[in-house]
């Protein structure tokens, strides 16, 4: 069944779209992730022009992690005031982004960037991530506690000032490494589409040592503006997201999270993050082999101003 | 005996010059009609086929039956600039490095004609008149340099186009029903643009461009698929804020209906 998308303007087939969207959800549902950072590259295979992959790919995210907060903060695991200094970096983080954004699209760089940015964080977070999940496995292997947090084990980012009580949490913390992480990845989620979950729970985890248990939800709670933020910010400058696109992507990826969820809860920890790290880097890898690899087709074209 | 000879030949002459004379007071008349001036695109829009009725006027029998009588319906989308990049290799990843601007030229074109159209008349005329993908007038905007690489450039914006089906030409589409009516069918593709059309009919007699006539069509999107992209561009602040909604609904009634605790 083929539709067309008012946006992108080009006719796809449906059930494709709704089989990402569920797959993404799955793999999203399993792992606690948004699940943006595999709906934009996959979007780009498919032929969606990078822009509308990129604003579409936030507006997904938006459901996703609307859902995914709401029942993390039922269950209590949601520190909203972390939330909010996290979401003060992100929302400025985000308009630079979304700025950076037209500019290379006016450039024609915007394609070259958006690949550029997917190729080093994807492969430089599954590689952290595969090392870290192995060294895990072993450890369970050799029947040694498994902790991710060491308790009064402090670095760097706890020697500096402004700090913070975060009750929810339970720690205190300088809120400039809070700001500086939000901004990051309010700049990544404008240029790469993502809600950057899958950078800042590592961060928060190793960086900022954030207990595990309120990291995922706090970050999905951030999530939820700083892509809520973009999409708006992206439909009003650029024009480029897909109502109809988004809406396929969230009905089948909300569906296909609660299969995720359930599968997750048999997998171990350790067990989770090695698959992910996997799935992670074999994105980042084919999006690494297309810009290395020698084109099929030298030349683009690109439609702007209208005439007559 | 010279005389008569050249008399016989000066009456030929005269005789010839005077069908001549009747063959142009003739003039040939060409009309098209389409069904409708408006094409909708649909949400399950994968393309049509636009037939364009016309009739020939006055024409010469002799003339219809040799087949002497060509005709070329193009249909030429709204202009639109393009902006055509050439990938380079810069340490050893493929970057655009090169790019040329085009001034604004019709954004799809499809064409069809009775027969190829380089067997209907001469190059110097088709691109003169802009009739055939080859002819479509491409004008580099900006600094070009020497020129040399507008070639190359416009080439592959041709193919480009050309491969994707939104530039295309249907060498044998146009038919005769009767001796003086004609059928042609133009393709129009899945990823037509939007906008203002113009379908041009050509005439030829004898090789030679006779006259055109041109309709307006327009392809709109109808219904929802309207109504979405016109919000997206005139309200685009309350659609983007209605994705927002749209997202948090459906993640709502997701953590609604699967909840599990």
């Amino acid at each position: 069944m083929s539709i067309y998308l008012p946006i992108a303007e080009l006719s796809v087939n449906a059930f494709i779209i709704l089989g990402m969207g569920a797959a993404v959800g799955f793999l999203s549902g399993m792992f606690g992730v948004g699940g943006g950072f595999l709906i934009t590259p996959l979007l780009i295979f498919y032929n969606i022009p990078p822009p509308v992959a990129v604003a579409t790919g936030a507006n997904q995210v938006v459901a996703s992690s609307f859902s995914g907060a709401l029942s993390h903060f039922r269950r209590g695991t949601l520190d909203v005031k972390l939330g909010l200094t996290l979401l003060a970096g992100g929302l400025a983080g985000a308009s630079v982004g979304i700025y950076l954004f037209t500019l290379l699209r006016q450039l024609g760089q915007l394609d070259l960037i958006i690949s550029l940015f997917y190729v080093t964080f994807l492969s430089v977070v599954g590689g952290l991530m595969l090392i870290e999940s192995i060294n895990a496995l072993r450890r369970a292997a050799a029947n040694k506690p498994v902790s991710l947090r060491k308790p009064g084990q402090h670095n760097w980012v706890h020697r500096l000032p402004f700090k913070m009580r975060f009750k929810r949490s339970k720690i205190y913390l300088s809120v400039i490494p809070v700001i500086v992480l939000g901004f990051g990845i309010g700049v990544l989620t404008s240029i790469m589409g993502v809600g950057g979950g899958f950078i800042m729970v590592p961060a928060m985890i190793y960086l900022l040592r954030i207990p595990t248990n309120v990291v995922i939800g706090t970050s999905l709670f951030q999530i939820i503006f700083v892509t809520a933020f973009t999409t708006i910010v992206q439909a009003t400058t650029n024009q480029s997201v897909d109502i109809f696109l988004a809406g396929l992507l969230m009905i089948a990826g909300v569906i296909g999270a609660q299969y995720g969820v359930r599968v997750g809860q048999q997998l171990r920890g350790e067990q989770l993050r090695a698959l992910l790290a996997i799935i992670v880097l074999a994105v980042g890898v084919r999006l690494a082999y297309d810009l290395i690899a020698t084109p099929d087709e030298f030349y683009s074209i690109a439609t702007t101003g209208v005439g007559y | 005996m010279r005389w008569p000879v050249r008399i016989r030949l000066v009456a030929l002459a005269l005789v010839w010059l005077l069908t001549a004379a009747g063959a142009a007071a003739q003039d040939e008349r060409l009309e098209i009609g389409i069904s409708t001036d408006e094409i909708a695109i649909t949400s399950d829009f994968a393309g049509a086929d636009l037939t364009v009725f016309g009739a020939l006027d006055n024409a010469d029998d002799l003339l219809l039956q040799l087949g002497r009588y060509d005709i070329i319906v193009a249909l030429e989308g709204p202009a639109k600039e393009t902006v055509v990049r050439r990938k380079e290799r810069v340490f050893g990843i493929w970057i655009n490095r090169y790019s040329m601007r085009f001034a604004p030229a019709p954004a799809s074109y499809s064409l069809s004609s009775t027969l190829p159209i380089d067997r209907i008349t001469k190059e110097i005329e088709l691109s003169g008149k802009a009739i055939g993908v080859r002819h479509i007038h491409l004008t580099p905007l900006g600094n070009v340099g020497d020129g040399s690489r507008v070639p190359e450039f416009r080439d592959a914006l041709l193919r480009l186009r050309e491969e994707d089906g939104i530039y295309q030409s249907e060498p044998l589409g146009v038919e005769f029903v009767s001796s003086s009516l004609f059928r042609a069918t133009l393709r129009l593709p899945a990823n037509i643009p939007v906008g203002e059309h113009r379908l041009r009919a050509f005439l030829f007699k004898n090789n030679e461009f006779v006259m055109e006539r041109q309709l307006r069509l327009r392809v709109v999107k109808t219904g929802i698929e309207q109504f979405i992209f016109e919000l997206a561009q005139n309200h685009s602040f309350v659609y983007g804020v209605l994705a927002v909604l749209l997202a948090m609904l459906t993640g709502w009634l997701g953590s609604l209906i699967f909840r599990r605790d």
